[in-house]
């Protein structure tokens, strides 16, 4: 029987994938951006499994909240990264260093 | 309640909302012809949702959004900061890329709409409107700062503030997961009955998630590092967007939740903002001494700034509270007029100049503009008979209250390190020699307003202001208790 404990592993195996892949990566912005996906969809993975075990919906409503916003987030996400392409020519992560920081 | 009385209390937003998406038609209609009449209608905007802040207070949608004297304090300091930075645009988009048309119709909309989302944040009463609120501004603020599409450096620290700023949410949105999964509500009223019944390892979890993306979005150490990138890079007037109303906004909701959705677990958030206080003091006063950047300078000031409000948040006493919202208050003003005064910094051709170097002599070429520089930054370090000592004094008040000691010490030999590096740019402006590449500084009669208004209201006139700032502040505060 899978119960809410697998879940919330699965999630959290989810979750640190999604932030190794931002910081760990060193080819390429689109990978980030997946990454940055894969963060939100641990995070709906975490909302639907406790709202199914409390018997609350309010954590689905949510979820569908998530989804929303985080395909606004892709788009906006793309559309930053196609000016940036445009100036530079290269979205490589090493090369994103204009600015030293 | 009803959903008439809802729409009451919302109204602020409201006007916001369809007062923006209005002038996105008339933007779409008239194109970029139309930036002038938008820039201002969206500033009457700003001010009319101001005005509707005094419609009453309640808690309307069933818990989701709270309409009391903390939000409205907030949304003042949020609104005002709105208006400058807009009205603060049009010249530098104009002079930054002769070629270009100028201002496009769409920033001062971009401003809007990222300040429904920062009145949401600020009027939260459930993690769910947290969220979709603190989503609204940040979406917004990316597309902002990387606003200037012709630059690259706008369009690599819109990049990098997407990537971290994304991250950020991802953190404090997982961390809301869990508070809902073991506390079962989302709403701020629950969450603290919840945590007032003993501290579990979920819950613990979720608190700790949730402060972590907290912050990041108050660029507190050790979430800061997106913030000297993204300030140099993006344009000087979004620049002055970011670092005043934004972090009132982050700084107000971090304040509501941790007082009014986690007060029971007080112990337990004190910890991590004292921790984020300190560290945030420390590098925000160490790490800016070597820039040469103004606007980077400036960054590390932010994080400073951001460092001395946390302590008061650290006390966690009504008093405490009331300081942080004061030093906002201060901040914010102080913030937005020493930006006006670095947009002035340009070269014979108008273009921006961020050199610290280039300020050399200033004190001859341009007195007054000089002098006010020299009363920011005086009042930035917080030196006494400038307004912003005020504050910090609040902070530290509150800090030893509670008996924070070492914090406060700890604050206040940060501080004079600080001092260091602000009084060093006002060494270059009174008492080297003027560079051969000297600056043409020439403003407007609107950024000299700006200006000579912010520079009084840091002065020692300030303190006139005391016992309003003092009534306004402490109401407000009583609101989350």
């Amino acid at each position: 029987m899978i119960g809410l404990m697998h879940y919330l592993v699965v999630s959290a195996i989810l979750f640190v994938l999604g932030v190794l892949g931002i910081f760990l990566n060193r080819k390429n912005v689109i990978i980030i951006l997946m990454a940055v996906e894969l963060i939100l969809l641990a995070v709906n993975i975490n909302l639907v499994a406790f709202s199914a075990a409390l018997g609350d919906l309010v954590g689905q409503i949510f979820a569908m909240f998530v989804l929303t916003v985080a395909a606004g987030e892709a788009a906006i996400g793309l559309a930053i990264l196609v000016i940036y392409f445009r100036g530079r020519g290269t979205i490589a992560v090493d090369d994103i260093n204009r600015m030293k920081g | 309640m009803s959903y008439v009385e809802s729409l009451t209390l919302t109204l602020p937003e409201l006007v916001l909302t369809i007062g923006a998406l209005v002038l996105l038609l008339v933007a779409g209609w008239a194109g970029d012809k139309a930036t002038r009449a938008i820039s201002w209608a969206s500033v009457l905007l700003l001010f009319v949702a101001g005005l509707t802040l005094n419609c009453g207070q309640g808690v309307a949608f069933g818990g989701q959004y709270q309409a009391d004297a903390f939000a409205a304090f907030s949304k003042v300091l949020i609104y005002f900061a709105a208006g400058a930075s807009i009205l603060i645009a049009p010249r530098f988009f104009q002079l930054a890329d002769g070629s270009h048309v100028g201002l496009r119709a769409e920033y001062p909309i971009l401003i809007l709409l990222a300040c429904v989302g920062m009145g949401m944040m600020v009027s939260a009463g459930d993690m769910m409107s947290l969220y979709v609120g603190l989503e609204l501004n940040s979406l917004a603020a990316y597309v902002l700062a990387s606003f200037m599409r012709s630059d690259s450096r706008s369009a690599e620290a819109g990049l990098k503030y997407f990537v971290l700023g994304a991250l950020a949410s991802g953190i404090l949105l997982y961390g809301i997961s869990l508070v809902y999964g073991f506390t079962g509500t989302t709403s701020f009223a629950g969450i603290a009955k919840a945590y007032g019944e003993g501290m579990s390892m979920g819950k613990l979890f979720g608190l700790v998630f949730v402060f972590s993306g907290l912050a990041f979005k108050v660029s507190a150490v050790p979430f800061h590092m997106w913030t000297p990138d993204v300030y140099e890079g993006a344009p000087t007037p979004v620049t002055t967007f970011f670092a005043s109303a934004p972090k009132v906004a982050a700084m107000g909701m971090g304040v509501r939740l941790a007082v009014e959705a986690m007060g029971s677990a007080a112990d337990q958030w004190q910890q991590i903002v004292i921790f984020a206080a300190l560290a945030s003091t420390v590098l925000g006063g160490v790490a800016a001494i070597n820039q040469t950047n103004i606007k980077r300078l400036l960054a590390y000031s932010s994080i400073n700034n951001v460092g001395f409000a946390l302590i008061g948040l650290a006390a966690g006493t009504k008093e405490g509270i009331a300081a942080v919202l004061t030093y906002l208050a201060v901040y914010v003003v102080m913030t937005i007029g020493s930006f006006v005064c670095v947009l002035q910094m340009r070269d014979a051709e108008g273009r921006p100049v961020e050199n610290i170097s280039a300020l050399a002599g200033l004190s001859r070429s341009r007195p007054g503009l000089a002098a006010a520089f020299a009363v920011f930054m005086f009042s930035l370090a917080g030196i006494p008979p400038l307004f912003g000592f005020w504050p910090k004094f609040l902070v530290f008040d509150a800090a030893v209250a509670v008996g924070l000691l070492p914090l406060a010490a700890v604050g206040i030999a940060t501080s004079v390190i600080g001092a260091f590096y602000y009084i060093k740019v006002v060494k270059i402006i009174y008492f080297d020699e003027p560079a051969s590449d000297a600056m043409i500084p020439a403003s407007t009669l609107v950024e000299t307003g700006l200006m000579t208004a912010t520079a009084l209201a840091v002065s020692p006139l300030g303190y006139l202001a005391i016992p309003i700032l003092a009534t306004l502040s402490g109401r407000a505060a009583g609101a989350l208790f």
